[in-house]
């Protein structure tokens, strides 16, 4: 119930987000969803892909450094308070949300969000009991 | 004016008579007292008796700061602890200073050497002394406190720092020299223009800079700023500290050696070879009548060159010409010494970061800012903001507890730091001088 997520280190200065997405694109691999945080100095990009081995593969051959780490796809219910119920949910679960972002394609007619945190297992086992979808990497990839 | 007539202007071959009596008893002194010369000089096949003249003394193996580092803290003192009175300590090349120590007899003497210098650029009894070089192992403050009172001026010991206060005291209690180091005298001139105090309404007549190189264009700076005359002085703590040369007043055209209680020699940095007078190359240093810490052929990795003529001021010591770099990638910041190789060995501490670092200097409002950047390699690099955040903070809070100076941590893309050959380009200092 988990999905890849990778992220690459980037210098603060113009022009490193779209040479990454040249990297990926001439690797032929497809961006479902990215995120950018940044600080004044630098940034950290997220991405979750269709081919994460080709990605980092891509990415360190020119250079960049690339973590890899888990994070959670939930199904967002397409009405008002959708998304308010699910971290109504962990927050009095106490589950520390790390970030989180929207993903690309939505699932059906509900929206898909990604979920950082810190306990991943416990954040899961939290979100199925009460009802909430949680989709499966092999499923996102190919969305 | 002249503090000691009779040694500033002895005639050379008298001063230099006294040298060799001087640079003899010494020799013999390291020889019977420091394990670490006598070994030196057995390696080499000499003895103190083998020097029979000055010219015999590049014979004599060269003593690094290594050699200081090898034998930390107390290998190098000549007395036993009993006599040492006094302790200073520099910043080394790996974080353990270097210690140096002085008899009360030292004391003295630097006392001597500090008043002879403040004379020189201008001072004497009556006039009254601003000293904003930092007081504490570091020799600068103390150095120059000493000599002020030797010769009979009244000292304010400031220190370093808390600039607006100094700007008012300078107001309120009119002193009339001023001594700190170039950047800190150029910092304090801006401060007093945005304080809207104008140095010409102060009472400074002239200023006795040092502790880091500076140049002809920042003295103009200062001379026309600060409204004083402006010379420069020379020292390390390892050879004494403040006060080994100092500018002439009268001429401002090179450092006079306090040659009565040092030899100066220039030699090249790859061979060791001495070169002759007006070549530039490395100053080596001999103290020939320090009791705690006499050092011999000290090579202090300042770039340096020698002159011989006569000098208008009627001193007839050797003048070095103005310290114009250093044969090692050594920085002075705010005063400090700071060698990349310690921020190597910051970084080398700390888990999973990669040394893979640049020091980039700047000077900004006329104080130094040092970034250091750091490649942010897979260990390290982690997808939350906060955890990046962290690790800057906390190199930064490392840089400061062992070395004493502040950095801000720039944290950077793997291999954009320049490499020239293979090897990295570990300082980008763009301050002008
Ligand atoms: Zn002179």
């Amino acid at each position: 119930m988990r999905v890849e997520q990778i992220s690459v280190f980037l210098e603060n200065k113009a022009g490193r987000l779209s040479e990454v997405t040249r990297i990926l694109s001439e690797a032929g691999v497809n961006i479902r969803a990215l995120s950018l945080a940044d600080t004044s100095d630098f940034g950290i990009l997220r991405l979750i892909v269709n081919d994460n081995d080709k990605a980092k593969e891509a990415l360190k051959r020119n250079g960049f450094t690339v973590g890899k780490t888990d994070v959670v796809a939930v199904e967002v219910g397409d009405h008002p308070g959708g998304l308010h119920k699910i971290l109504d949910v962990l927050y009095q679960a106490n589950v520390n949300v790390e970030y989180m972002y929207a993903f690309v394609q939505q699932s059906g007619n509900n929206a898909v969000i990604i979920f950082r945190f810190d306990n991943l297992e416990e954040a899961v086992k939290i979100l199925t009991q009460n009802g909430i979808k949680v989709i499966d990497g092999s499923v996102l990839y190919g969305m | 004016m002249i503090y000691n007539m009779e040694y500033e202007t002895m005639p050379r071959e008298a001063l230099e008579a006294i040298q060799f009596k001087r640079l003899q008893a010494t020799l013999e002194r390291v020889y019977a007292m420091v394990p670490f010369y006598r070994n030196k000089f057995h390696e080499a096949g000499i003895t103190p008796s083998d020097v029979r003249a000055l010219s015999d003394l590049h014979c004599l193996p060269f003593t690094t700061k290594q050699d200081l580092r090898d034998n930390y803290p107390y290998g190098m003192f000549a007395v036993p602890m009993d006599n040492v009175v006094r302790i200073h300590a520099s910043s080394g090349t790996t974080g353990k200073p270097t210690v140096v120590g002085y008899t009360a007899r030292d004391i003295e003497t630097w006392a001597e050497l500090m008043a002879r210098a403040l004379a020189s650029g201008g001072a004497s009894r009556g006039d009254i002394i601003h000293n904003a070089y930092g007081y504490g192992l570091f020799t600068g403050g103390l150095g120059v406190h000493y000599g002020a009172e030797k010769l009979g001026a009244s000292v304010i010991p400031i220190s370093g720092g808390n600039t607006k206060r100094q700007i008012m005291i300078m107001k309120d209690f009119r002193p009339t020299i001023l001594t700190c180091t170039p950047s800190y005298a150029l910092h304090l001139g801006e401060v007093a223009q945005e304080m809207g105090v104008d140095f010409q309404g102060l009472h400074f007549k002239s200023g006795v800079f040092g502790a880091e190189p500076w140049s002809e264009e920042m003295r103009q700076e200062i001379e026309r700023k600060l409204h004083l005359s402006a010379v420069d002085i020379y020292g390390l703590s390892e050879v004494l500290g403040p006060g080994v040369a100092v500018e002439c007043i009268d001429a401002k055209n090179g450092l006079h050696i306090a040659e009565d209680h040092f030899i100066a020699e220039i030699i090249d940095p790859e061979t060791g070879e001495v070169l002759p007078n007006g070549k530039r190359g490395e100053l080596v240093f001999t103290s020939i009548t320090k009791e705690a810490f006499p050092i011999i052929r000290y090579r202090t990795r300042d770039i340096s060159m020698l002159h011989r003529e006569p000098c208008i001021c009627g001193r007839t010591h050797v003048r070095m010409s103005r310290v114009t770099g250093r044969t090692d990638d050594m920085l002075i910041i705010r005063g400090v010494n700071v060698f990349p190789s310690q921020i190597e060995s910051v970084l080398m501490e700390m888990e999973g970061v990669e040394p893979h670092y640049q020091l980039v200097v700047d000077r900004k409002d006329n104080l130094d800012l040092l970034t250091v950047r750091v490649e942010v390699g897979e260990h390290i690099f982690s997808d939350e903001v906060r955890m990046l955040q962290t690790l800057e903070r906390k190199i930064s809070k490392n840089i400061k507890e062992f070395l004493g100076v502040s950095a801000k941590v720039k944290l950077v893309e793997p291999k954009t730091i320049e490499r020239s050959e293979g090897k990295a380009k570990r300082v980008i200092d763009n301050r002008v001088l």
